[in-house]
């Protein structure tokens, strides 16, 4: 049961050769054994997902099953789901639960998906690595070949991810900010897209950056990922940056080939450090989409290099603007003080973690009087200019393609001594959050050491479809099968 | 730009978060190694360039101005720390 994909266990529940409830069991059950060990899930929700998966076997039952009945997922705990806590992995938040269903996870229920339970993340999505988590780091469900390590899932989006990888659900949702959906895909051997900004709706998603932040899925491959996709998009009235445009066919999209389509390669992304095996899965997946009948082009991004300082400007920015509504007075949780003042410093000292704090005080710093030309908008004016690089070399190439990481998984407590340098694992992914123009994660390979490796098809704004149809060729191509050492029905 | 200790602990203050004496050094050098990495913006040339806002490439939609929620105080306040009534409460502001 468990090596059903998304695709597969949708023809099965149509056909009744399973029913929602005995895979929703299999799930709960496949949770209960590994999620001690992984930690993927903060909140599990058995009693709501088989409640949700009966009603999808009687929607099945009367033949008015919608596109995801039946279908168990894992929601980041960033998702406001109605009734059901929701942390965004903070102590601040930890005792929340919202009255409200965010409109992402509510168009999800609308289809008749199962949600199996919240899960985990960098604490506020701010991470790559998913140790920022108040409720503990998650551990990937890979391991490098003969060395028991625990690895990190990447992040901020690991929960999702890890439990995607180990079959603790056939798909996830996720948000990526500067690379929180396309970077734990590429470490967990996942699929992975943040579509366009604008294309799912933020309404009921916990904020972090908000010009940045956007939804996406995470699942075992391309094609459920246009799936899931198709029913978390669309329109909504509640947010005032939801694109209003149809939803176009994505999982079609992926049957269409690349042949005739111009492959960009931008130089600037051969940075002096990559390990060599990336370099070389990059110019082996460039080889198979000409295979295909893509022709790839070379193209220059100048101002790639500057991605990373530029978003950790603007995003601590947008964060400590947003996070200044955790005062403990309305919701979340509360420490008291002698006074009004007090209660307010308390609480944020102690309800958020250091990482966010340490956010809060750079973004805070940066919108401070004095401050807020040099660093803001010299940000937002390089920010205009990352973007340019973009739309110049999309006057000339349908795609981009790039590695999605500058490295497979680290072990946990790797790179925790300097902020600067965890920052530097979304180098690849950043500059499409700037610019907020869709990019995929595909697994297309494992480096020496057993681990996966990602590679990141980047597509124009609200043109999904195509990189959809990049994403399902090289994912054809390079038949991705390895599997990690810990997964249910292994 | 360097920032010295009285401007964390001015900068924490805006940031309404506790920080203790012993805690301003290392933020002091954490925030200064950011601050500093950052600073390689400089050599970019921005002159004429319109500062890009939002993610969105397209007009933000205005919608009509009504009141469209409402009356449910139970729901608002079901997550609050400390009520009085249908009102949050806060420790004493006003002797």
């Amino acid at each position: 049961m468990f090596a059903l994909t998304l695709a597969g266990a949708r023809a099965a529940l149509r056909a009744r050769q399973v029913s929602a409830r005995e895979l929703t069991d299999a799930y709960l059950g496949a949770i209960e054994a590994l999620n001690p060990r992984l930690n993927a899930y903060i909140t599990p929700t058995p009693e709501l997902a088989r409640r949700q998966a009966d009603a999808a076997d009687a929607a099945l039952a009367r033949g008015e099953a919608g596109p995801l009945a039946g279908i168990p997922l894992a929601i980041k705990d960033l998702f406001c789901t109605a009734g059901v806590r929701t942390t965004a992995g903070s102590r601040i938040l930890a005792p929340f639960v919202p009255p409200y269903e965010s409109t992402v996870t509510a168009n999800l229920l609308r289809d008749g998906a199962v949600f199996l339970g919240k899960a985990n993340l960098d604490e506020f999505a701010m991470g790559s690595s998913n140790m920022t988590s108040a409720f503990g780091p998650v551990t990937s469900p890979w391991t490098r070949t003969g060395d028991a390590a625990p690895l990190v899932p990447g992040g901020s989006s690991g929960g999702s991810a890890a439990a995607v990888a180990a079959r603790l659900a056939l798909g996830a949702t996720a948000t990526d900010t500067g690379g929180s959906i396309r970077q734990p895909a590429s470490f967990c051997g996942v699929a992975g897209i943040k579509p366009t900004y604008g294309r799912c709706s933020r309404w009921g998603i916990v904020a972090f950056a908000s010009s940045l932040d956007q939804a996406g899925p995470l699942a075992r491959t391309v094609e459920d990922c246009a799936i899931l996709l198709g029913s978390m998009a669309g329109h909504d009235p509640k947010d005032s940056t939801s694109a209003d445009r149809p939803v176009p066919d994505f999982a079609a999209a992926c049957r269409r080939g690349v042949r005739g389509l111009r492959i960009g390669v931008p130089r600037e992304y051969r940075s002096d450090g990559m390990p060599p095996e990336i370099e070389a899965l990059w110019q082996q997946g460039l080889a198979w989409l000409r295979a295909a009948g893509a022709e790839t082009v070379d193209v220059s991004l100048p101002h790639t290099k500057y991605g990373l300082a530029t978003y950790y400007i603007v995003a601590p920015a947008e964060a400590s603007s947003n996070l200044a509504r955790y005062d403990g007075v309305r919701f979340g949780a509360r420490s008291e003080g002698g006074d009004l003042l007090e209660m307010y410093e308390n609480t944020r000292a102690e309800g958020f973690g250091a990482e966010v704090r340490r956010r809060i005080l750079i973004g805070t710093y940066v919108l401070s009087a004095g401050y807020y030309d040099a660093y803001y908008l010299r940000a937002q004016k390089v920010r205009a200019l990352i973007l340019r690089d973009f739309t110049e070399a999309f006057h000339n190439v349908d795609a981009l393609l790039t590695p999605t990481a500058p490295s497979a998984a680290f072990p946990q407590g790797e790179r925790m001594d300097d902020p600067v340098k965890m920052y530097l694992n979304d180098v690849f992914t950043v500059p499409a959050s700037m610019s907020g123009i869709p990019g995929l994660s595909v697994p297309a390979g494992l480096d020496a050491r057993g681990l996966p490796l990602g590679l990141q098809v980047l597509g124009k704004p609200f043109d999904e479809e195509t990189v959809f149809a990049v994403g399902a060729a090289l994912e054809r191509a390079a038949g991705f099968a390895a599997l990690p050492a810990l997964r249910a029905g292994g | 730009m360097s920032l010295d200790p009285v401007t964390v602990r001015r900068i924490a203050k805006l940031a309404r978060i506790r920080v203790e004496d012993s805690q301003v050094p290392r933020l002091q050098a954490e925030l200064n190694g950011i601050l500093g990495w950052i600073e390689q913006l400089n050599e970019v040339d921005v002159d004429g360039v319109e500062p890009l806002t939002g993610g969105a490439q397209m007009a933000l939609r205005l919608r009509e101005d009504a009141v469209t929620d409402g009356g449910i105080p139970e729901q608002v306040l079901a997550n609050a720390p400390d009520r009085a009534g249908d009102f949050f409460a806060v420790p004493k502001v006003v002797e």
